[in-house]
């Protein structure tokens, strides 16, 4: 009888460097967005997760909130806050969509773009180190139990970092529940969770309300 | 816990969000055997007293953590007083021969001291010039903790190429960071919640130390700690609450160190104060964290209203005690807060004056922004989070 593969839960660390790209308004941003490395793209639009204060911000992305609040442009912040670095496909794909989108927006400007009143936007990448936190699972109970208690960088790296950046389809997740414990229908729910939810904290909740339910349904 | 007990990583579990203790343990296990080597100039000061308790804890963690000091003469001493205020922007005459004598000091110490380490981390400028002769082996980081936004030109020019034999520069925040050929990453400082300043404290203990202060508990109290220098701006604080006086009853606490000689705005705020018994202004001993603590726990509403700051980690300590924070955007002050969810930015000292009316008149923002900030720096702030990005960097730069 073969063993269940167990599912390993990682957390990670994560150190921020700041690169040489800058910019003060819209047109800039633009031209920076189109050299800055693709892990810059992540860093700014999926890994601000991993930094959201304690009530969520009323733009999801940091090239969103850099607009809204420094250059008071609140009608291209509302354009950034609509790229969905989630739904996107890839952070390539994400890239052009915030290229477009602050292009089509200067283009239908008419004048120079508004400046910074503050702060200008500095570019950064976020290097990811991943740590065995010590949990694991071999049942969907033991999954359930040891999400509920691992750091909470463990859901940004099954989640967001494996989905996103790093290519590991659904989401480690998605991915175990699915395959191991075949489970498909489980594994679309919890690929399903939005990770727009608000915060780290509030994905966890999430996923525990969709586990536990499947476990009170096995046990009906 | 008991004031002055020996603090074991296991303390911080009562502290620390939720997990932290048993992933910083992991991260340990991860990274055991590695060797952290930390060098300054001096084991006293701000950086070192957070420093202490960092290296005790990455040893708990199993992280073989040392910390070496570096010496120089008399006359270096001055040096590198010189060069620490010229590279915060207050113009010196910097000489060649200084400029020699840094160099030639951080040679000195680097052939006495052992600095073989898988990561040597050196603070501020002061020993920088120990990277100069460095071997293969190891990683270097210079941590530079000072704002470099505003550097002399020529004493940066000079010590850039010095900077640069390093691996990577760490920086408080990116707008203290100048430019550099090398990786630049962004560590914020942190507060360490059981030290003398930041521990609990009851009541009575409270009570005691504000009695001792002289100030009395009978009103609401707006307080900024900080240096009696114009660019720490007491006097339009002084300003801002008198505009509050028309409407509310409160008291004044200026709380800081007594100037060095030639230091400018005591006297006017002395001066100022001088003619209201509402107005505390109180002139710190030299190891102030007690009556820090009590002040800050005593406190209605914390102010910083500096023109210039560094980090200003008095935000952070005031927040950690629950208390909403009405501040410029100077230095790191922006960056500790939720702007409208732990307190107020202001830049004028009508804006200070409208925001603590604000908060006065209505007393459940006060007790809920400062819930929001004690929770905002427990996820941000703490030591514990100041620790994973120093093994952070010593996994990444090292492997």
């Amino acid at each position: 009888m073969s063993e269940t593969q167990p599912f390993v839960f990682l957390g990670c660390l994560d150190l921020n460097e700041l690169l040489p790209h800058e910019a003060h308004d819209a047109r800039e941003l633009v031209e920076q967005l189109e050299k800055v490395p693709i892990e810059s793209i992540f860093c700014h639009t999926s890994a601000a997760l991993l930094h959201r204060p304690v009530l969520a911000e009323a733009y999801p992305n940091d090239f969103s909130l850099w607009v809204g609040t420094e250059v008071r442009d609140v009608r291209l912040a509302e354009r950034l806050a609509a790229v969905d670095a989630f739904h996107a496909g890839s952070m390539e794909r994400v890239r052009e969509e915030l290229i477009a989108t602050v292009s089509d927006h200067l283009q239908h400007l008419g004048t120079a773009p508004p400046r910074t009143q503050g702060k200008r936007f500095r570019f950064y990448q976020v290097h990811l180190v991943p740590v065995p936190t010590g949990h694991q699972a071999r049942t969907l109970i033991e999954f359930r139990d040891a999400l509920a208690e691992v750091d909470v960088s463990a859901l940004f790296y099954h989640t967001i970092e494996a989905r996103y950046r790093a290519g590991r389809g659904r989401g480690d997740f998605a991915e175990w529940v699915g395959g191991v414990l075949a489970r498909p229908d489980l594994a679309d729910r919890l690929a399903h969770i939005d990770p727009h939810a608000g915060s780290l904290e509030r994905i966890r909740d999430r996923h525990l309300s969709v586990l536990s339910d499947a476990i009170a349904g096995e046990g009906a | 816990m008991a004031p002055g007990a020996l603090v074991k990583l296991d303390d911080y579990r009562q502290v620390a969000p939720r997990g932290t203790v048993d992933f910083l343990m992991r991260i340990g296990e991860r990274l055991r055997g590695k060797r952290l080597l930390h060098v300054s100039a001096s084991r006293y000061g701000a950086l070192a007293e957070g420093l202490g308790r960092v290296v005790a804890i990455l040893n708990d963690l199993g992280v073989e953590t040392t910390w070496e000091i570096t010496i120089g003469t008399a006359d270096f001493d001055q040096v590198s007083r010189a060069v620490t205020k010229a590279l915060a922007g207050t113009e010196q005459v910097i000489t060649e021969g200084m400029l020699a004598r840094l160099r030639e000091t951080g040679v000195d110490n680097a052939r006495r001291l052992r600095l073989d380490a898988d990561l040597v981390m050196v603070h501020d400028a002061a020993p920088v010039g120990l990277v100069e002769p460095r071997g293969e082996s190891g990683r270097w980081v210079w941590r530079c903790h000072q704002d470099l936004s505003s550097a002399q030109p020529q004493l940066w020019n000079a010590l850039r190429p010095v900077v640069q034999r390093y691996d990577a520069a760490v920086f408080s925040l990116a707008r203290f960071a100048a430019p550099l050929s090398i990786p630049r990453f962004i560590v914020y400082p942190a507060i360490d919640p059981l030290s003398e300043r930041n521990r609990e404290m009851s009541r009575s203990e409270q009570a005691q130390q504000m009695d001792r202060l002289r100030v009395p508990r009978d009103k609401p109290i707006l307080l900024q700690v900080g240096p009696f220098e114009r660019q720490h701006d007491p006097v339009g604080v002084i300003n801002a609450y008198r505009l509050v006086k028309r409407h509310h009853d409160v008291r004044l606490v200026l709380a800081g160190p007594p100037p060095a000689p030639g230091g400018d705005a005591l006297g006017d705020v002395q001066e100022a104060a001088s003619h209201d018994p509402d107005i505390s202004v109180i002139l710190l001993p030299p190891e102030p964290q007690t009556e820090l603590n009590a002040l800050e726990r005593a406190a209605t509403i914390a102010i910083q209203k500096p023109l210039k700051a560094d980090f200003t980690l008095e935000v952070a300590t005031a927040m950690w005690k629950g208390k909403p924070v009405i501040g410029t955007i100077a230095g790191g002050i922006p960056f500790q807060m939720v702007v409208n969810v732990t307190g107020y930015t202001v830049e004028t000292v009508e804006g200070a004056a409208f925001r603590i009316r604000q908060l006065l008149s209505n007393p459940e923002l006060i007790g809920r922004m400062g819930a929001a900030g004690r929770e905002h720096v427990r996820r941000n702030f703490l030591v514990t989070r100041h620790l994973s990005d120093y093994l952070a960097l010593l996994a990444h730069l090292t492997g």
